[in-house]
This record gives C-alpha cells, structure tokens and sequence, in this order.
C-alpha cells in the first residue's frame, strides 16, 4: 500500500491519499467548491512538506474544476469577457504571490502567515455563509419568499471605464473583477486554493452578478488560474509532485460526482449550512493550532 | 580538509607499535539503493573482519565504531515561539554542515569507547558532530543544536546505537542500519573504526550511494530540469482526469 513520491521524497499509504482526493471532491460536487481548502491542510498534517502539498493541491483543482467549468460552459453558463478579466487579474496576482511566497520563506513566517489567513478568511466566509443560509432556512419554514440578493457597491460603482458584461447583468468597470482576480489568483499561489470560496461570494455580494453565470465563470477562472500556478511552481520551486497530483485526482474524480449525487437529494440553503459549518470547522481547528504550544519547536529548511 | 589534515597529523604522532598495526576490511550489504516506487526504507548490514598482525588474536573484545552518513547541506533551524498569543518563528540559527543522515553503531558506550579528541576529529557520536553553527551566542547555538539533534533522532534520519555491533570470535564484526523512507538521495559512506584504549588504530571505509530509479528518478530528473514541460504535463494531466470523469458521467 506504500508508493513513494518522487518530489516530496518520503513513503505514503496510497489508499490515504486517494481517500482525501475523494474525501475533498465528495465535499467539492456536493457544493460547488474546489476544496483546495481542506486538500493542503489535510496533507500538511499528514506529513507532506507544505510547499509540495500546496503546488500539487493546485495541480488537482484544475481536474476538479474542469469538468464542472465545461458542464457550465455547455449550458451557457459561463460569461467569457468576465472570465477573461479575472483569468488575466488572476495571473497578476499568481505573479505577485509567487514572489510574496518565496520572500516569506526566506522569512520563515510562511506557514503562519498560511495559517492565520486560512484563519480569517474561512472564519469570516464561514459566519457570513452561515448566517445567509440559517436566514434562509427560517424564512423557508415560515413560507416567505426568498429575499433576492443584489448588491451595488459604492466602491466598485466608482470605478472609471466602466463596460457592459452583458451574461452576468453587469454595467461595470473592469478594474474591479480584475482586482478580484488577482486576489485570488495570490492566494492561489500562497495556499494551493482555488480560491472559489471566496470567488463565488464576492461576485454575488460585491459585484453583483447575475447568479446563473456566478458559478460557471468561477470555475472558468480556477481552471485556467491554478494551470498557470501549477506551471509557475514547476518552473520556480520544482514542488508540484505529479505522483501525488494524481493520487488525488484518481480519488478526487469519483468523489466529485458522487458528491453530486448526494448534492441533487438536498435543499441548497441546507447544503450551504453544511459547507458552512465545515469551513467553520477548518477555521476553528487553525486557530486552536495557532494558539497551543505547537508538539515541535523546531523546523528545519534546508536552502 | 580539517578533518584529513588532522588526520594525517594523528597517523605521524601515534608511535609505530611494536607489532605492525591490525587492518579492517569490510562490505556492506547493498552498495547501491535504489528508491523506486514501493521504498518503504532499507536496512543496511554492515560486516567484515579485523586482520591480525600475524594472525594473533587477542583475548579482549575489540573495539569498534561504525559510522553511516549521507551528504551534508546548510540548513537554517527555525524556533518557534508565543507572539501575541500565537506561535511564530522567532529564532534561527544556520548550520553550514548538516548530515542529511548520520547513524553510527559502538560495541560499547562511545563515552567509554573513544577519548574526546578523537571522537571530535571522526566524529563518533552525536554529541561530536560538526554542524558548523554561523551564530555567536553559545547558549544560543547549544539549544539549538539539542533541537536539531532531537527533531532528526526522532525522524529516524540520525541515530545512536551503543553497544549494537555484534563481534563473534574477537574477530567478525557486523551490524544493521535502518534508512527511513525521507532518506536524503545522494554519496554516502560507511566508516569502521577499530578502536583501542580511547584511540583510532584502524579505519575503512566503503562508498554507498542511495538514489532514484526508473520512474521515480525520470520524474525527479524531469521536474529538475525541465520545469515548463514537467508543468505543462501535470495540468495535461489534471485537465485529462478532469474532462474523462466528465465525460464517463454524461454517458452514465
């Protein structure tokens, strides 16, 4: 049951491995994300140096989202212009990260710098998902209508050169997806997610899309955003284990539509209490582990 | 450099004995280790003889120290500490010379086997090796170096075995080293000492190399040498899992 992993140079039980792929795309087609979130902690913790967990974790959210990306994309749900705006802010940002990363290295402070934005990103994406889908549930039980959700934000509103997005509904300047792009395409880099998480609420909440083009066009840019951070990784810290990628992905394929499956026998406001209860979850667990005296005080980094 | 210069300075100052002096020859088990996919770690098996002068066989136990040890790379020793109510790297200190592995065997306590002298110049023990510490504060570096020294005890990559060399007859000597699977790849050695009174009298060693093979070593080579291609072929290789799984489904 032992393969060794020729990048990250130690021995793993296959079948584990193969169980967080599945595991994660479970989670992943069961609510639209790419789980890039759970997949680098999950194997940080089992031992696989960080930096090749979080190269290769991005080599397996391309998998993961394509065949989602390409669903959409059959369907009409995928807005190119705006996708082509958050693909390009999201190479910016992979750019910018890339060299952010490796700066923090040389620091020493990578792991916690991860870890305490892991913290606050998912802790406060969880609380807002949670809230948004309890409200939900409550106004269902009364019989309400679903309150429509749209936002116009005075910042984004300001914003000069504003083009029309005619498949998201949107009459807004470009800079704001791209800021949005680059955004996520660093936190791509830095921490191996595709950042859907918090793609997906911030094109609903803060631009304001149209929801039948939200999803499609998220995993439009996290298919072509962790490519190009998958072959930054290669070209710059040779950290992207292939043996390991496809490890996941062999796991994380059937998981993903299993989970779509179980996805299609329950209610939405109920599947985002789920998945936010889990990013929840994976926050509280990070800050406890930033908190209590850590069982090594010692680490070693060889270069 | 030291460490031959020293060397060569211990061979001209011990007096020539009366009886010509005893000579070691060994073997090891594997010269070559080959990591393919199923490496779960090794176990080397270290054995040889002792060559009397004149074929006279003492009636002591001999001595022995065998010493395996891989490449050495600088590391920096990161130490955590509480900020803020959270726990950050504070602290580092650089060691220029790190054995990525250094397992050594005694046939007795090495505090009892060698004198301090020569246990610094061959570094029998973990206590005597050189790390090459680049900080000042000695304190400081003597933490550090208990930290690092513990991490990789732990880690199976350094080890200690007292008294586990087994002799049979005054004569034949053998012992085992366990490699862990996060073994560094690289030229390794093996080094027997034949000790007396606290003293090296005679020393071999034997090269090991511990390396990649078939796919592993071709993965390996392609992701060092040709990052862009090994990159591109991992997102082929995501997009293909990717698009197949979906395609299955829309069949199904």
């Amino acid at each position: 049951m032992t393969l060794y992993l020729p990048i990250a140079e130690l021995s793993v039980n296959w079948l584990i491995i193969v169980g967080f792929g599945g595991l994660v795309g479970f989670l992943s087609g069961m609510f639209g994300v790419g789980g890039g979130f759970l997949t680098t902690p999950l194997l940080i913790f089992y031992g696989i140096p960080p930096a090749v967990a979080v190269a290769s974790s991005a080599t397996q959210i391309t998998g993961a989202s394509v065949s989602g990306a390409l669903a959409y994309w059959r369907r009409g749900g995928v807005d190119l212009k705006m996708g082509g705006v958050l693909v390009a802010g999201g190479l910016i940002g992979a750019g910018a990260g890339s060299v952010v990363f490796r700066w923090l290295q040389e620091l020493g402070q990578i792991d916690v710098t991860i870890n305490l934005v892991y913290v606050v990103l998912l802790g406060t994406v969880g609380a807002l998902m949670l809230r948004e889908s309890v409200r939900t549930l409550r106004r269902t039980a009364r019989g309400a209508p679903p309150k429509r959700l749209h936002a116009h934000n005075p910042f984004v509103a300001a914003l000069p050169w504003r083009t029309r997005f005619y498949k998201s509904g949107l009459y807004i300047s470009p800079l704001a997806p791209l800021l949005l792009g680059a955004v996520v395409g660093m936190l791509t880099v830095i921490m191996g997610v595709g950042g859907g998480f918090i793609l997906v609420p911030a094109m609903i909440y803060l631009l304001g899309m149209s929801a039948n083009a939200v999803v499609g066009t998220s995993l439009f840019q996290i298919v072509f955003v962790t490519a190009a951070t998958t072959v930054l990784h290669s070209v710059e810290s040779q950290a992207v284990d292939i043996v390991l990628a496809g490890l996941l992905l062999a796991g994380g394929v059937v998981g993903a539509q299993l989970g779509v499956r179980a996805a299609q026998r329950l209610a939405p406001a109920k599947l985002r209490l789920g998945l936010a209860l889990i990013v929840l979850g994976v926050a509280v667990r990070l800050a406890v582990g930033l908190a209590l005296t850590p069982a090594e005080l010692f680490s070693v980094f060889t270069a | 450099m030291r460490r031959a210069l020293l060397a060569a300075g211990i061979a001209l100052a011990t007096p020539a004995a009366a009886a010509p002096p005893a000579r070691l020859i060994a073997d090891i088990s594997q010269n070559r280790i080959d990591i393919v996919y199923s490496f779960k770690g090794a176990e080397l098996l270290v054995f040889g003889a002792i060559q009397y002068p004149r074929g006279q066989v003492p009636d002591e136990r001999p001595d022995l120290a065998i010493v395996v040890r891989g490449p050495a790379e600088p590391i920096t020793l990161r130490k955590k500490a509480r900020v803020a109510g959270i726990w950050i790297n504070t602290d580092s200190v650089r060691f220029e010379t790190a054995p990525g592995f250094y397992a050594v065997a005694t046939s007795a306590p090495i505090k009892r086997l060698v004198d301090e002298r020569n246990a610094a110049i061959w570094e029998i023990g973990l206590d005597y090796l050189q790390l090459s510490p680049t900080a000042s504060d000695g304190a400081q570096v003597a933490a550090f170096t208990r930290g690092l020294v513990d991490l990789r005890r732990r880690a199976g990559l350094w080890s200690e075995q007292e008294g586990r060399i087994g002799i049979t007859q005054n004569i034949l000597y053998q012992t085992r080293i366990s490699i862990p699977s996060a073994v560094p790849v690289g030229a390794y050695t093996a080094e027997i000492y034949l000790i007396r009174r606290g003293r090296i009298i005679a020393r071999t060693s034997t090269p090991i190399t511990i390396g990649k093979s078939g796919f592993e070593r071709w993965v390996y080579v392609a992701a060092q040498t040709n990052g862009l291609l090994y990159g591109l072929a991992a997102v082929a290789l995501a997009l293909l899992a990717g698009w197949g799984a979906g395609l299955v489904v829309r069949r199904t």
